[in-house]
């Protein structure tokens, strides 16, 4: 029998009910409201009574009104047919729930996440009589343009026997494909489809390595100076419009992986409307097909209740690790995890726990870290090696970066892009802030090389101070073209077109040998000697630098740019190119 | 099946308790006091405890008050009846038409599924250059208006209303001076547009639970238009008293403050309102524009900070216009491009030189010399900020742009305005 209960209590989504029988942490229920059931989540159990989060508008429950226990924790149902899909925070399916209930999502639809109407073919690769664990391949289907693996079930510990497994050919997700004899000699039937709770980590892995391996996201600012590693974390706090989710969708378009789960957590749904709108129309450059096939969609935009956003980002990264243990390369954008450490603020406000820093819970450092740590790069039982790589936007109150989410966020990131108001302001986009941003991974282009990058900016910075103060009057010329070096790294180097074609994405080769170009000019000891001389020279070189940056890598025009940007520099430089080659050299 | 009740237990603020079975949450109630009647609505329920936050305030109720339970939540009218109308934050009227009881919809519904909305496509002329050319408000969009007390928000506010090209504007007052209050009936009327217009008014010397109520009832109403095909403009001021009142009876409730007093939930309780704003393909849309009024100028304040969370973009409102930085609309895009081929190009070459205008004035104030281009530039802004920045200025569109290329005529050469030699070969003004 299924424990049951009824309510005692309503204090806006936080519901007290007073049970009879055994009530699990965690656990699923629903409260019973005439035809509606009300999804919850048991967060807090003492004696006979349990809080629960209720995953919808509360509206209309009463004192009395029954409850029912699932015995469940909170999960997410895998198989193929999640890629390409819109869900929300529950993994409610959108577009099918729009079919059924019109313009308005209705409370207490639940729809199967994914459809047992389509038919996958099915190559076993498991045979009668194996013996089998826990994400063990039974066999494959072709999900879009990868082959899905279909494993024994996460949660099946212990050891198996293949009893049947059927042949090639055509089932449905909820169809019988294998059974397995368990050490008691007990059956059990296994389908393409089964459920993991979100808020447990999937480590079915032989081990969990060090990221290394860059991940590239064809944002130059990021690949080249603070880079992202497939498997690692990263962080993108910024004030309001400083450009933290056209930052995420340019990377869910152009980052190189094979999928991507976007959390849309808590934000407005206008922008995930874009996203729907634009993926299936736009091709995967390394696949052909529309980008929607290798996208995951998780909406749980701001207007929708509160503690399902707090689900969100758990069902995205349980998603995200299922796809790992097949050996792919995943990333998971959410935006913004301030959402989500807002909804934890309110539950525990309604719990009545002790506050912490600006009301949020004391335990929000160590739920933060738990998070990022379900990020990484693993080998898989076969062999294979899959990652999880997660990068979430923080919205800070005031744009102030002290403050409890974007520090507890900092402490566990291997990167931080931070975003600054006055870039922003001044459309230097991306808006990531060039000298206070970090990365614990190193990227495509050389340390070295970077370094020296930095360098330059942070001389810039120096003279653009000083000269506040001085005018541009008491500045040395030698000071004055150190300060027009950097602003000249900054726009055509750092800045990327997002609405430019070509300029959008930059691609690691590209990089790499533009970057060498770019610090050939930097290098270099020019021959001027008037401050209108400088900044006019500077003014052209950038002209041509932004033309080149927007001509493809093997046009004509390309090859023209740079030899008109190679004359330039020689027109005033005084060692020769090969001597400032000789330079770039000797930094590595 | 009325529940009545006599007791009440505790009076806190404007919330009341009682004791009483069968109450469901988010019911109204009706409570009767010697001062008159006033409705209240449960926001709290524990066993047999019902708490509710009583709309005229909890002054004046006595503990042996009746309480009579209506079995169904808040409420308001909705038919082509409500237009022209002015009614107060619980929708009852305010002129002196009849009382409205037909047809009765629930306020603060559903959101939309997102699966549902659609890429924003059309504009809203206003006829205020510093909107159509700079900042295009889209239909659809939800924008606020920062400002701050004395600015002329609330004449923006009824100039839009007036001259934006929809069906149905709803005015929604929160804590709206009672002058405020009169001006925009004023003006309402004599630009004739009070008949496709319905007030929702709390001013501020009424109640402050009933301020709480006008967005949702404005929002229900505009939703119920909306699916009928019309386009409906929400016009909100002040989103800071809304969101003061929240504050109140947050502080009321023993919650925890989590920034300057205001509740945690402040960013999804103004987020689930602005979210209102939508298209409904085939249908007609919402758009909304409110006022939020930043205390002590700070835009770091808890209100603006999180209504810029939330919206898709600003209008900052400063010395009497709506300034040309800080100020934007992430929408404009989808709309800009399919006006006349020189909208863009003039929008963005008009605002890089008046931002070499803004640096040449610092120059100036520190006592630079000013050279020729200097002055060229002192004369463009001074001309800019009067014929197309001030809001007295109310002209198309097109006579905006054709305007611009007036103003950059009279400062410059051509080549001067970085603008592409095609461009101004086409718009150049001929002497
Ligand atoms: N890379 C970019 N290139 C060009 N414009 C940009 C870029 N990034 C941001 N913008 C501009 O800034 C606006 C706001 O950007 P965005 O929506 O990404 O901000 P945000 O940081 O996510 O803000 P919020 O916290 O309010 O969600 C965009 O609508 C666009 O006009
Ligand atoms: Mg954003």
């Amino acid at each position: 029998m299924a424990t049951t209960g009824r309510v005692v209590g309503v204090n806006g989504n936080l519901v007290t009910v007073e049970f009879d029988g055994n009530v699990l942490l965690n656990e699923v229920a629903y409260v019973i409201l005439d035809e509606k059931r009300l999804k919850s989540e048991v967060i807090r159990i003492k004696g006979n009574r349990a809080e629960m989060q209720v995953f919808e508008i509360i509206k209309g429950v009463g004192v009395g009104d029954s409850v029912e226990f699932t015995g469940n924790l909170l999960s997410v149902v895998v198989g193929p047919g999640l890629l390409g899909q819109i869900f929300d925070g529950l993994q409610n399916p959108l577009p099918q729930l729009a079919e059924k209930c019109g313009f308005f999502l209705d409370r207490g639809v639940y729809l199967d996440p994914i459809s047992n109407e389509t038919r996958w073919i099915f190559s076993p690769a498991a045979k009668t009589g194996d013996i089998v664990v826990r994400g063990q391949t039974l066999g494959s289907v072709p999900e879009g343009i990868f082959e899905h693996k279909i494993m024994v079930p996460f949660d099946l510990y212990g050891t198996y026997k293949v009893r049947s497994i059927v042949s090639k050919g055509e089932y449905n997700v909820k169809q019988q494909i294998a059974e397995l004899e368990d050490e008691n000699g007990d059956l059990i039937p296994v389908s393409m489809i089964f459920q993991w709770p979100v808020k447990k980590a999937i480590n079915v892995y032989k081990e969990r390595m060090k990221p290394v391996e860059p991940l590239v996201t064809q944002i130059r600012i990021i690949d080249t100076l603070f880079p992202v590693a497939a498997g690692g974390t990263y962080c993108i706090p910024g004030p309001f419009g400083a450009g933290k989710t056209v930052l995420q969708q340019l990377t869910s378009r152009y980052a190189d992986v094979d999928i991507v789960i976007i959390a849309a957590c808590g934000e407005r749904a206008g922008e995930v409307v874009d996203t729907l709108k634009e993926f299936p129309e736009l091709t995967d450059p390394r696949t052909g097909k529309s980008l929607m096939e290798r996208t995951v969609i998780i909406c749980n935009t701001s207007s929708m209740p509160v503690a399902a956003r707090e689900a969100s980002v758990y069902t995205g990264v349980t998603i995200a690790e299922y796809y790992r243990q097949m050996g792919l390369k995943v990333l998971l954008l959410a935006d913004s995890t301030s959402r989500w450490a807002q909804a934890m603020r309110e539950m525990s406000g309604r719990l009545e726990e002790i506050p912490g820093e600006e009301a949020f819970p004391a335990y929000l450092e160590s739920v933060i870290a738990a998070f990022y740590e379900r990020a990484g790069i693993v080998k898989n039982i076969d062999g294979s090696i899959g990652s999880v790589t997660i990068g979430g936007t923080v919205s800070p109150a005031g744009g102030n970066f002290e403050e409890p989410v974007t520090q507890a966020t900092l402490k566990v990131v291997g990167a931080f892009h931070g975003l600054s108001r006055e870039r922003s302001d001044a459309r230097r986009y991306p808006a990531i802030h060039p000298l206070e941003s970090w990365s614990k991974y190193s990227g495509s282009v050389n340390v070295e090389k970077a370094e020296y990058a930095r360098q330059v900016l942070f001389r810039s910075e120096e003279v653009s101070q000083m000269m506040k103060v001085v005018g541009e009057e008491g500045t040395s010329i030698d000071d004055f073209i150190n300060y027009l070096k950097g602003e000249f790294l900054d726009s055509v180097y750092l800045q990327q077109n997002a609405f430019d074609q070509v300029d959008a994405s930059t691609t690691k080769d590209r990089q790499k040998y533009v970057f060498d170009k770019l610090l050939l000019i930097l290098l270099a000891e020019l021959k001027l000697t008037h401050k209108d001389e400088a900044r006019s020279y500077f003014n052209q070189m950038r002209q041509k630098f932004l033309d080149w940056n927007g001509s493809h890598i093997d046009s004509d025009e390309f090859k023209k740019g740079e030899t008109e940007i190679m004359d330039m520099l020689a027109s005033k430089s005084m060692e020769s190119v090969e001597e400032i080659n000789e330079k770039l050299n000797s930094l590595v | 099946m009325q529940k009545i009740y006599n007791r009440i237990e505790e009076i806190k603020g404007n919330v009341v308790t009682v004791r009483a079975d069968g109450i469901k949450y988010g019911e109204l109630a009706e409570i009767t006091s010697a001062h008159g009647k006033s409705l209240a609505e449960v926001i709290l329920l524990y066993e047999d405890k019902v708490s509710l936050q009583v709309f005229a305030g909890g002054r004046g109720v006595s503990t042996g008050d009746e309480v009579r339970f209506l079995s169904r939540p808040m409420m308001v009218s909705f038919s082509d009846n409500l237009l022209g109308r002015i009614f107060n934050g619980r929708g009852n009227p305010r002129d002196n038409g009849p009382e409205l009881t037909e047809n009765l919809i629930e306020i603060g519904g559903p959101s939309v599924n997102p699966a549902k909305r659609i890429i924003p496509r059309n504009m809203i002329r206003t006829g205020i250059p510093m909107i159509d050319v700079f900042n295009s408000l889209v239909e659809s969009q939800k924008l606020p208006i920062f400002s701050i007390s004395g600015e002329p928000y609330n004449e923006l506010l009824a100039r839009i209303a007036m001259q934006a090209e929809v069906d149905l504007i709803i005015l929604g007052g929160c804590g709206l001076k009672y002058d405020d209050y009169l001006f925009f009936k004023e003006r309402l009327e004599q630009g004739g547009s009070l008949s496709r217009a319905i007030f929702f008014v709390h001013t501020a010397s009424d109640p402050v639970v009933e301020c709480l109520m006008v967005p949702d009832i404005c929002l229900a109403v505009a939703e119920k238009f909306a699916l009928k095909g019309k386009k409906v403009l929400v016009l909100i001021s002040d989103m800071t008293n809304f969101s003061d009142a929240m504050k109140e009876i947050a502080i009321t409730m023993d919650q925890v403050p989590s920034n300057r007093g205001y509740p945690g939930d402040l960013y999804s309780k103004l987020a689930a309102r602005y979210e209102k704003a939508v298209d409904f393909e085939g249908q007609g849309s919402i758009t909304i524009l409110a006022v939020t009024t930043m205390p002590g100028d700070d835009v770091t304040h808890p209100v603006p900070d999180n209504t810029g969370y939330i919206t898709e973009g600003q209008f900052y409102l400063r010395n009497g216009r709506i300034e040309p930085f800080g100020s934007l609309s992430r929408l404009k895009q989808l709309v800009n491009g399919k006006t006349r081929d020189d909208h863009r190009p003039l929008m963005d070459g008009m605002i890089k030189l008046y931002a070499s205008f803004k640096e040449t004035l610092d120059k100036k104030s520190m006592g630079f010399r000013m050279s020729d281009w200097d002055e060229k530039l002192l004369k463009y802004g001074e001309l800019f900020e009067k014929e197309l920045m001030a809001l007295s200025v109310n002209i198309p569109l097109e006579k905006a742009l054709d305007k611009g290329w007036e103003i950059l005529a009279a400062c410059f050469t051509p080549e001067e305005t970085g603008m592409r030699t095609g461009l101004t070969d086409q718009y150049w003004p001929k002497q």
